[in-house]
């Protein structure tokens, strides 16, 4: 494969865990919660798109937006019913806690849908490639994920900046105690933003499953990458994330492409060290801890 | 209540002698039990002490000094391939290939410990989870671990086949002893050095890393010295955990297995030695035996099958050991943050000023 090739295969890859990192990060800003959950909520919502193909016939758009209020929905239940009855949890609680989630959600979708590999594709595929310069073949797949990427950011940027909720999270995320004197219900900010989390990271999810699968364990490793992505940008900044999408998703292309057996761990191995080196993420301010 | 009025007080094994009863008519029933048991249950024995012997190493890590681990799989991975590798191609007794792997593991331990000097939080929690999937990964790929087939354990001899004192174990009863008393050691190792001064140097660095060093806890030796002893106990743990399955493959130790582990700390309550042992028991007991054949409980199980024909699928019925896991996890949080210890403690003070 020629270097072109690679070069764009992994920054679409990188925009996808770009993407799903920035689910990770939303939540991580507003409640300091690292959701483990994340990568099995948003299989769950995918399988929902699937059961309202495969079983009901709906049409590809009708069932994603079901997904996605679906992924909505269940953001809320989980932030309402999982986390927020636990009182002053500690990192390590809130730890255990998301990973519950995922092995229950985990479990209900191979106890609906089974173990086996579904057929599920989406309109974009990954076979239909286009010619943008000589030497430049861009799939179909890898235009529709730069675009939709682009679009959830700039939607994402607006949203913040501009929308009385979105200032109201970023309220949320600097100083809770504060925001909660100024009138801002921050428990509902928090399911919120659990919702928006889970919508983007379904978003991300469809797009992934025309490279992979779909069976209940698909979104696991896509997930890792994307928490590394989040880690190695820093987990408080959303052009980090990106960022760090784009480097995950590089590496692992290059590297993947050198030696295929190594291309599960090469992204970890490579995160660790640049951990060592600057231990909170390429672009997080390193506050010195209060005693 | 619980005033210590000395230093021998402190350190004392048994605090009275109401416990001292306790200890010795729970290890006269661990001994005497393989009398009663079938083999499968002494397999599930087997099973729990070998996880009970991870749940206390891994205490020490999470518990006592404060660390999130989420691939301690690796260095249960290594004490497995190690013993069994040492053995068979090495030809070097059970014993002391057991203590080298061990070593091997908590160097290891050691390895992981470096980048946990300036991690923490979900920046350590992503370290060790890549690290064992590292290690699985590593397994799998190389030949001489026996690639994704696995590797069978040999024949359990504990003498020195080499010198002609050949002590082979054949039976589930007497790997039951072999593990007990490694067990006990090393629960009685870990009781023994929370106490000394290693032991509440841990302690500091969980309560305040910063304070601990502004008193002279040096934090380089103690954190990778916290992870280098938990993984010994997880190293010692997979040798033994390979001659209790006698078969293993490199997805034998995946992340579920990591977070198994952290689990049956956190169940049983952090930071107590009791709890975690009650812990590895309580969910290993859960996750081998009941959640995994529920089909086969009493009335609950037909309630399942039924409700799972009926909006599920029935062959899907293995999952309900996922959700059941997940269910504890949250609920034990949510409700009980403290573990089976914390509510223990509850229970112990209740009755001690009752009726107030």
């Amino acid at each position: 494969m020629p270097f072109e090739q690679l070069l764009i295969e992994g920054l679409a890859m990188g925009a996808c865990y770009g993407l799903f990192g920035l689910a990770v990060i939303i939540i991580y800003k507003t409640s300091e919660v690292v959701n483990f959950a994340a990568g099995t909520m948003a299989m769950f919502s995918v399988y929902i798109a699937f059961h309202f193909i495969t079983f009901y016939g709906f049409p590809f758009w009708v069932a994603f937006i079901a997904s996605l209020i679906f992924a909505g929905l269940l953001g809320v239940f989980v932030e309402f019913f999982f986390l927020r009855p636990a009182k002053n949890p500690t990192l390590l609680g809130l730890i255990v806690i998301t990973i519950g989630v995922q092995l229950l959600l985990a479990g209900l979708a191979g106890w609906k849908w089974g173990a086996d590999q579904q057929a599920f594709s989406i309109p974009f595929s990954y076979q239909v490639t286009y010619k943008l310069l000589p030497g430049f073949v861009v799939s179909q797949w890898a235009v529709a994920v730069f675009i939709i990427a682009f679009i959830v950011v700039t939607i994402l940027a607006l949203f913040f900046k501009f929308t009385k909720i979105g200032t109201a999270m970023r309220a949320t995320q600097q100083n809770k105690y504060a925001a909660k004197i100024m009138g801002i219900k921050t428990d509902r900010i928090t399911a919120f933003s659990w919702a928006f989390s889970s919508v983007i990271g379904v978003t991300a999810a469809m797009l992934i499953t025309a490279r992979t699968i779909l069976d209940p364990e698909f979104m696991m490793e896509p997930f890792l990458r994307a928490f590394a992505a989040a880690v190695l940008g820093g987990l408080m900044s959303i052009p980090g994330v990106l960022i760090g999408g784009g480097i995950v998703g590089l590496i692992e292309n290059f590297f993947g492409y050198l030696s295929p057996a190594w291309k599960p761990i090469t992204a970890f191995v490579i995160i660790v060290l640049v951990l060592c080196i600057r231990p909170s993420g390429l672009f997080a301010k390193h506050y010195v801890k209060k005693v | 209540m619980d005033m210590k009025r000395d230093y021998y007080e402190d350190i004392e094994l048994f605090k009275s002698g109401t416990i001292l009863f306790w200890s010795i008519v729970l290890l006269v029933a661990l001994f005497v039990a393989p009398v009663f048991l079938s083999n499968y249950h002494l397999y599930l024995f087997n099973l729990i002490m070998v996880h009970v012997i991870v749940a206390v190493g891994l205490n020490i890590l999470v518990g006592s000094t404060g660390q999130i681990a989420l691939g301690h799989a690796g260095f249960f991975a290594i004490g497995a391939y190690g013993t069994v590798l040492l053995m068979t191609k090495l030809a070097i007794p059970f014993f002391p290939a057991l203590i080298i792997t061990a070593f091997i593991a908590s160097f290891f331990g050691f390895i992981l410990g470096l980048p946990a000097l300036r991690l923490e939080g979900p920046y350590l929690a992503i370290a060790t989870l890549a690290f064992g999937l590292a290690i699985m990964h590593v397994i799998g790929h190389m030949e001489l671990f026996g690639g994704r087939q696995g590797l069978m354990a040999p024949t359990l001899d504990i003498g020195i086949p080499q010198l002609g004192l050949s002590w082979e174990l054949w039976t589930e009863k007497s790997k039951y002893y072999l593990i007990l008393i490694i067990a006990i050691l090393m629960v009685l190792f870990a009781v023994n050095i929370l106490k000394t001064r290693v032991g509440r140097a841990f302690v500091a660095i969980r309560d305040s890393d910063i304070a601990a060093e502004v008193i002279g806890v040096n934090l380089t030796i103690y954190k990778t010295l916290a992870f280098a002893v938990s993984a010994f106990y997880a190293g010692v743990a997979g040798g033994l955990f390979a001659f209790v399955l006698g078969f293993f493959d490199p997805f034998t130790f995946n992340l579920i297995i990591s977070i198994i582990f952290l689990v049956m700390v956190v169940v049983g309550g952090l930071g107590s030695v009791m709890g975690s042992i009650t812990g590895a028991a309580l969910i290993t007991y859960l996750w081998y035996d009941v959640f995994k054949n529920v089909d086969e409980v009493p009335v609950v199980g037909d309630i399942l099958l039924a409700f799972s024909r009926k909006f599920l699928t029935a062959s899907g019925i293995d999952n309900f050991n996922f959700v059941a896991l997940g269910l504890v996890m949250i609920g034990i949080i949510i409700f009980e943050p403290l573990g089976i210890f914390g509510a223990w403690i509850r229970v112990k003070k209740y009755w001690k000023t009752w009726p107030f």
